[in-house]
C-alpha cells in the first residue's frame, strides 16, 4: 500500500527468561506484522538477552511495532537501527554435493570473491562459510542456486551492534 | 530466619496488598491454598459457580471499587475457563491478578492430568503472565503482579503456581518495593505539548472534546467537568467514556460511533479540533477511517503510546495519565468562543433527538427512563447486545450513577456475574443489571452465588426471544433471514418449517424462584414502576424482572460497519 515499505532493523534488550521469545514472536504473528528474521543470544549480563529483528514494513507499522515492543514488561530497551551506524553480519553455510572438478574450481573462485572460507572438503563435495551482510548472502544463494543443482543452505539471521561513535574515536 | 510455605506466603502477600475479597474455585492443584485461606478471616472468599463468571465478577469488583480484582482457580480447565474473562479485562484495562494452579514442576510438559500451558495460552490477552519456577521468586513476582496490574494502563496479570513450588518452605518476607527494569509507566505530562494543544483549542472555531474510557478509569471526571465548564467546549464520549461528564450536562452532546447520537456524530464530522482523551479510536467509533473527523486537527492524550497515531493520524500526541493531564490543563485553559458552534450542535440535536420509535406499547427506553427516575444512586451493569446499546444511549450517568460493561471485547455473559462483583464491592449502592435473554443464559448459574451471598441485585432481562443485535443486522443487511438468532428454534420449528414454536425456555420467573430469588414478569408499560418498587423491597435476595420486549425494537441511529455519516440509518 505504501511506497515506504522496506526492510528495517531493530535491536532489542529483553529479560533472559522462559517464554520471552514466544512473547515477541507472538506479538508479530498476533498483530500481523512481518517478521523477516530474528536472532537471539545472551549478553555480557546473563540475565539479559539481545535480539536482532528484521521486519518488512511501512513507516506507520514500524512505529507501531516499536511501541508495541516497548509496552512489553519483558522488553528492557528497543533500539531502532534505521538511522544509526551499525555493524551487521549474518553467517551462511552452503554445502555443495556431486561436484565435478570444474565445479570445485568455480566454488573456490566464488569463495575468494566473496571472502568466504571453504571449511570442509569431500571427494565430490565442499562446505563454504560466508560471514557478510544478509543482502550479500541473498546474492550468494541466488548465484549458487543457478550454478549448482545439489546444494544445502543454512543461514543464521543477522546480528547487529552499533558502531563505535565518532566521539569515542 | 523463619521459613514458611509458598501457600502461606501467598495469603500473607494478599493481606499486605490489602485484598479483602478473593474470587476462587478450588481444585487439586490449589487445595493447599484453599486450606490456608480457610484458616484466616481477613480475606472474604467468594465461590462463584463457574470460573468464567468468577473472573467477570472480579473484573466488575475492580471496575467499581478501583481495587485490584483477585482470582484463584485451579490448573487445566480452571485456568482455561479464565480466558474469556482475561481478554475482557485486558481490552477494557481492568486491573486483575489471577492465580492459577499448576501441576508440580517435574510433571510440566508430561501432559499430566489437568495440565495446560496457561501462560502460553493467555500471552496475548494479559498485560503480564509468568510461571513461578522457584520458591524464592514467589514474593517478588506477586509484588510485581499487583504493581503491573494497577499502574500505567491497567490490565490483568496471571501468575501460574506449580504445586510443589507452593509447598516448598522459603522466606517469609514479602517485598516492600518493586523495580522492574523493563516496566516504567510514564508519569508526568509534557507541558510544551499540552500548551500547544491548548493553544489550538483556543484558536479553534469548532472545538470538541472526545472522552474515552481512560477518563473514567483515571477518575478524572470532576476535574474534566471543570475544564469543560471553563472552556465551554462541548463533549462527546465513547461508550466506555460515558459519564466523563454527567450525561445531563448541557455541554454533553452524546455518544459517538456506530450507535451514537446523530448530533454527536455530526459534531465529530464538522469539528475543526478534536481534543481526545483516553480513547483508542476503535473501529466502532471511527467507522471508515478516512472520513472520520475530516476537517479536524486531532489532539490525543493517552497513557498508552501504542494507542496514539495507530488508527488515525494525530497532530498533537500527549502521553500521559488522563487525570494528570486534565488537572494540568485546568491550570491553563480559558473560555473559548463556542456560542455559534453550540447553536449548530443544538440544531442537530433538535433535528434528530435520540429517541425510539415504538413498535410495542412498552419499549426498552421506557424501562431505562424508569431506572433513571427511580434511582438517585446506582451502578448499572450491562451484558452485550441491543440492551447494552439502549443502556449506553439512555442511562443517565451522574457523580452517583455509573455504568459498566464489556465494551471492547463485547463479552456476552458479563452482565450477571459483573453485577455480583459490583455489589460485593459496593454493598450500599443499588446494583442494576441490564441483560438480554441470550446473555443472561450464558452465566445463569450465578443465581446460586447471588442468593447465597444475599445480594439484593435488580436483574433486568430484556426478553425478545432473539439474539437481538445479530437479528438487527440480519433485518437490515441480510434480508430478514434470522439464522441462528431465534432462541425458540429447535426440533419443533424445524419440523414445522418455522410455523410452530415452543414456549420460551427457560421460564425466567420459575428459574429465579428455584434458586430462592424473586421473579417478576412485566409485559405492560404501567407495570414497570411497580416492578422496581417491588424489587427494592427485597433487601436480601436478588430480584429478576423479565421485560417482554418486541423483537422488532431496533437500536438507532446506526452507522453501518465501516460506514460513514452519510450511511447513518435513523430509523426504518
Amino acid at each position: 500500500m505504501d511506497s515506504n515499505v522496506k526492510k528495517r532493523w531493530i535491536s532489542l534488550y529483553v529479560e533472559n527468561q522462559v517464554g520471552v521469545l514466544s512473547k515477541i514472536s507472538g506479538l508479530f504473528s498476533g498483530k500481523s506484522y512481518n517478521l523477516d528474521s530474528l536472532t537471539v543470544g545472551t549478553t555480557e549480563d546473563p540475565t539479559v538477552s539481545r535480539m536482532t529483528i528484521a521486519t518488512v514494513s511501512d513507516d506507520e507499522t514500524f512505529e507501531q511495532i516499536k511501541k508495541q515492543l516497548n509496552r512489553l514488561v519483558e522488553v528492557i530497551k528497543v533500539i531502532d537501527f534505521t538511522d544509526i551506524f551499525v555493524r551487521m553480519k549474518e553467517i551462511l553455510y552452503v554445502k555443495v554435493r556431486k561436484c565435478t572438478q570444474e565445479d570445485k574450481v568455480e566454488l573456490f573462485q566464488i569463495a575468494e570473491t566473496f571472502k568466504a572460507r571453504v571449511i570442509d572438503y569431500g571427494r565430490d563435495s565442499l562446505l563454504l562459510e560466508f560471514v557478510q551482510t544478509a543482502t550479500k548472502n541473498d546474492a550468494v544463494i541466488k548465484l549458487m542456486k543457478e550454478e549448482f543443482k545439489n546444494i544445502e543452505v543454512v543461514r543464521g539471521g543477522s546480528v547487529g551492534i552499533e558502531s563505535i561513535s565518532m566521539m569515542e574515536r | 530466619m523463619k521459613q514458611i510455605s509458598g501457600n502461606k506466603l501467598l495469603v500473607k502477600a494478599l493481606k499486605e496488598e490489602g485484598v479483602d475479597t478473593l474470587f476462587g474455585y478450588p481444585g487439586a492443584c490449589t487445595i493447599d491454598i484453599s486450606d490456608e485461606l480457610y484458616k484466616q478471616n481477613d480475606i472474604r472468599v467468594i465461590l462463584p459457580r463457574h470460573e468464567q463468571a468468577l473472573v467477570h465478577a472480579a473484573d466488575a469488583y475492580a471496575r467499581t471499587t478501583g481495587k485490584v480484582g483477585v482470582c484463584l482457580v485451579t490448573s487445566g480447565p480452571g485456568a482455561t475457563n479464565l480466558v474469556t474473562g482475561l481478554a475482557t479485562a485486558n481490552y477494557d484495562s481492568v486491573p486483575l491478578v489471577c492465580f492459577t494452579g499448576q501441576v508440580a514442576r517435574h510433571l510440566i510438559g508430561n501432559d499430566a492430568f489437568q495440565e495446560v500451558d496457561i501462560v502460553g495460552i493467555t500471552r496475548s490477552i494479559t498485560k503480564y503472565g509468568v510461571t513461578v519456577r522457584n520458591r524464592e521468586d514467589l514474593g517478588r513476582i506477586i509484588k510485581e503482579a499487583f504493581y503491573i496490574a494497577q499502574t500505567g494502563k491497567p490490565g490483568p496479570v496471571l501468575i501460574d503456581l506449580p504445586k510443589d513450588v507452593m509447598a516448598e518452605p522459603g522466606s517469609a518476607e514479602y517485598p516492600k518495593t518493586v523495580n522492574i527494569r523493563g516496566y516504567k509507566p510514564s508519569t508526568g505530562v509534557h507541558i510544551g505539548q499540552l500548551k500547544r494543544a491548548i493553544k489550538m483549542l483556543n484558536k479553534a472555531e469548532r472545538p470538541l472534546f472526545l472522552a474515552g474510557g481512560g477518563v473514567n478509569i483515571s477518575g478524572a471526571n470532576a476535574v474534566f467537568k471543570e475544564v469543560v465548564e471553563k472552556t465551554n467546549v462541548p463533549v462527546v464520549t465513547t461508550v466506555m467514556g460515558r459519564g466523563a461528564v454527567p450525561t445531563n450536562h448541557p455541554l454533553f452532546v452524546g455518544n459517538l460511533g456506530m450507535h451514537g447520537a446523530y448530533a454527536a456524530n455530526m459534531a465529530v464530522g464538522e469539528c475543526d479540533l478534536l481534543f481526545s482523551i483516553g480513547t483508542r479510536f476503535n473501529d466502532r467509533i471511527t467507522g471508515k477511517l478516512h472520513e472520520f473527523a475530516p476537517h479536524a486537527q486531532i489532539v490525543h492524550i493517552d497513557i498508552d503510546t501504542a494507542s496514539i497515531s495507530r488508527n488515525i493520524h494525530v497532530d498533537v500526541p500527549i502521553v500521559a495519565d488522563a487525570k494528570e493531564a486534565i488537572t494540568k490543563m485546568n491550570e491553563y485553559v480559558n473560555v473559548c468562543n463556542t456560542k455559534k458552534w453550540l447553536d449548530e450542535i443544538g440544531g442537530w440535536q433538535q433535528e434528530h433527538p435520540l429517541t425510539m420509535k415504538k413498535h410495542a406499547e412498552m419499549g426498552p427506553m421506557d424501562i431505562i427512563r424508569e431506572i433513571n427516575r427511580q434511582f438517585e444512586e446506582a451502578i448499572v451493569v450491562t451484558d452485550v447486545g441491543q440492551h447494552q446499546m439502549f443502556a449506553a444511549q439512555y442511562t443517565e450517568i451522574t457523580e452517583k450513577k455509573k455504568i459498566i460493561m464489556s465494551g471492547g471485547l463485547g463479552t456476552m455473559g458479563y452482565g450477571f456475574p459483573g453485577a455480583i462483583g459490583a455489589k460485593l464491592g459496593n454493598p450500599d449502592t443499588p446494583v442494576i443489571m441490564i441483560s438480554g435473554d441470550g446473555g443472561m443464559q450464558m452465566n445463569i448459574q450465578e443465581f446460586a452465588t447471588a442468593v447465597l451471598e444475599e445480594l439484593p441485585l435488580i436483574l433486568c432481562v430484556f426478553n425478545n426471544t432473539y439474539l437481538g443485535m445479530v437479528r438487527q443486522w440480519q433485518k437490515l443487511f441480510y434480508g430478514k433471514r434470522y439464522g441462528m438468532t431465534d432462541l425458540r428454534s429447535g426440533a419443533l420449528s424445524r419440523r414445522t418449517n418455522g410455523e410452530e414454536k415452543p414456549e420460551y425456555t427457560p421460564d425466567f420467573i420459575k428459574l429465579a424462584e428455584s434458586y430462592g430469588a424473586k421473579g417478576i414478569r412485566v409485559t405492560k408499560k404501567e407495570e414497570i414502576a411497580a416492578a422496581f418498587e417491588e424489587a427494592k423491597k427485597n433487601t436480601k435476595v436478588p430480584t429478576l424482572i423479565e421485560f417482554i420486549i418486541d423483537p422488532e425494537e431496533m437500536v438507532y441511529p446506526m452507522i453501518q460497519p465501516g460506514g460513514t455519516l452519510e450511511d447513518m440509518i435513523m430509523d426504518c
